[in-house]
């Protein structure tokens, strides 16, 4: 199964290597979304700085949107999903490795993001073990929830718009808790923060294990 | 009992209409729709009644 | 003569004519016979028909959950409808709840949307089960029975969890931020008031029981329909193909 998963999460890595996808795309939209917030709430920079970890985890599930509808949208075309299909690939591992390559990508978006957010709405960094932590679990969150509801959009023609409502209600105790934990590591007491953590890594884990289980079924029906 | 008039008197009319409202018009709908496709299937696949 | 095909039986009639005994009480005790609440007056009247809508939404969820977890075991057409039925009358339930919910705040509050926690989770319930309902139709128009619904039933089946985890979420989230005004119906509602809810609940849990079977037989309806129009079509197409062959 891991096996399976490296394979696949390399081949859609590499894809977005030379097609640099996210690169000339998302992380602009990323950076784009940020300014516009700037823009709309009043550069008051202390306003900004205040809700900097909302503003931030708002931003990331939009990209989320984005990767997870590129992630089955490169095998839509030339019939890759039939090739996946036919492969022999354990569908766990396949759900496991295109879950990884969508964190991966994730992971990219988001260190931009903290950038951005540093520089742009002065947010001050503190609390750092819980940060990194926070970006873990949640991450994973979304790609494993991401990737499951995003085989579910793939074959229809209303993806585009189905995916949004499908996903983001599911996903918002991701923004909850990791909005809460990054408010307690960037306000300094970050001994609030670790329950909320708690709430992520229990949804990673949930949908880790249902996307395992699920996805080879859902493979057949796309 | 009911000598003193009641306080937010619109508020509670609109928010025990409104839902006894919409759930009857619902109702009307479902069970209308539900005549005109039950003439339409024969009475082996409708064994409720 | 026999009476004109309806999706009613003996057994809907009886519900019906029991909800509707039901409802009329209700709302002798719900807008007359229940005093004011000490701090809420009259708004609390509100209460009476909100928390039961929340409940039967809940409920419905459950029901929707647990149909689509049976069709993805059994795979037998009653489960299907089941769970699409309940998601349905359990968005119009939750739907009232929301405006009832809100059409309460305003005199409580002051305000129509305070963040409140069970608004705020049963908004996001509202568009779970819009997306679920929009799935299972685009999941619906793609023909063969056997492979069709495979989707929308994992949706389905992971749409109580979801609703529990959000609320679950939201509710923690909130509490952190709860001044000690009143945002639950007080738990030590006794007497009247209290008899006043627990007859609204189960007025409403009827009329949904009686809303989800009526439901139930239409959407059993339109899945013989469309059987039997897909049938013709077969029909039709073999016809043709025959002409056709014979014409060479």
């Amino acid at each position: 199964m891991f096996r399976d998963a490296g394979l696949v999460a390399g081949k859609d890595l590499r894809i977005e290597l030379r097609s640099q996808v996210t690169m000339q795309q998302v992380l602009p939209f990323a950076v784009l979304v940020l300014i516009l917030f700037g823009i709309a709430l009043d550069p008051d920079r202390g306003f900004l700085g205040r809700a900097s970890a909302g503003l931030f985890w708002v931003t990331v599930l939009f990209c989320a949107l984005l990767a997870i509808q590129r992630a089955f949208t490169i095998e839509a075309a030339d019939g890759g999903r039939d090739a996946l299909r036919l492969s022999g690939l354990d569908p766990a591992g396949i759900f496991l490795g295109k879950a990884a390559a969508i964190a991966v990508q994730l992971l990219a978006v988001e260190a931009v993001l903290a950038a951005g957010v540093v520089l742009m709405y002065g947010t001050e960094v503190t609390g750092v073990p819980l940060l990194v932590a926070t970006i873990a679990a949640a991450t994973t969150g979304l790609a494993a929830a991401g990737t499951l509801y995003g085989v579910l959009a793939a074959g229809l023609r209303v993806r585009e718009t189905l995916l949004p409502i499908l996903l983001l209600p599911v996903l918002s105790p991701v923004l909850i808790g990791a909005t809460k934990a990054f408010e307690a590591a960037l306000g300094g007491v970050a001994a609030d923060g670790w329950p909320w953590l708690g709430l992520l890594v229990t949804f990673a884990l949930l949908y880790l294990t249902f996307g395992t289980l699920a996805f080879g079924t859902l493979l057949e029906e796309s | 009992m009911g000598a003193v008039a009641m306080t937010h008197v619109g508020y509670v009319v609109a928010g025990w209409a409104i839902p006894l409202v919409a759930l009857g018009l619902y109702a009307v709908r479902v069970v209308v729709r539900g005549r005109r496709l039950a003439e339409q299937v024969p009475p082996e696949e409708r064994r409720w009644s | 003569m026999s009476a004109p095909p309806t999706t009613a039986s003996r057994a809907t009639r009886a519900i019906g004519g029991l909800s509707l005994a039901g409802l009329a009480l209700l709302l002798g005790y719900a807008l007359w016979w229940s005093p004011p609440d000490v701090v809420q007056k009259d708004s609390v009247r509100i209460m009476y028909v909100h928390v039961p809508t929340a409940i039967v939404a809940f409920s419905a969820c459950a029901i929707t959950t647990l149909a689509s977890g049976m069709w993805l075991r059994r795979r037998s057409e009653g489960w299907w409808v089941l769970g699409g039925a309940s998601a349905e009358v359990g968005l119009l339930f939750t739907g009232a709840c929301l405006v009832t919910g809100s059409i309460w705040g305003r005199p409580t509050w002051g305000t129509y949307w305070d963040w409140d926690p069970r608004i705020t989770s049963t908004t996001l319930l509202f568009i779970l089960l819009v997306g679920f309902l929009a799935l299972r139709r685009v999941d619906n128009e793609s023909g063969i029975a056997a492979q069709r619904g495979m989707r929308a039933a994992i949706v389905g089946l992971l749409l109580f969890p979801n609703v529990v985890i959000v609320h679950y979420s939201v509710d923690w989230w909130r509490s952190l931020h709860q001044p000690a005004t009143i945002t639950r119906l007080d738990p030590t509602i006794e007497g009247e008031m209290l008899f006043t809810l627990m007859l609204g609940i189960v007025v409403f849990a009827l009329v949904f029981a009686w809303l989800l079977v009526h439901r139930f037989r239409l959407g059993w309806l339109e899945e013989r329909v469309r059987a039997t129009g897909l049938d013709a079509a077969i029909v039709e197409r073999r016809a043709e193909a025959d002409l056709a062959g014979r014409a060479r």
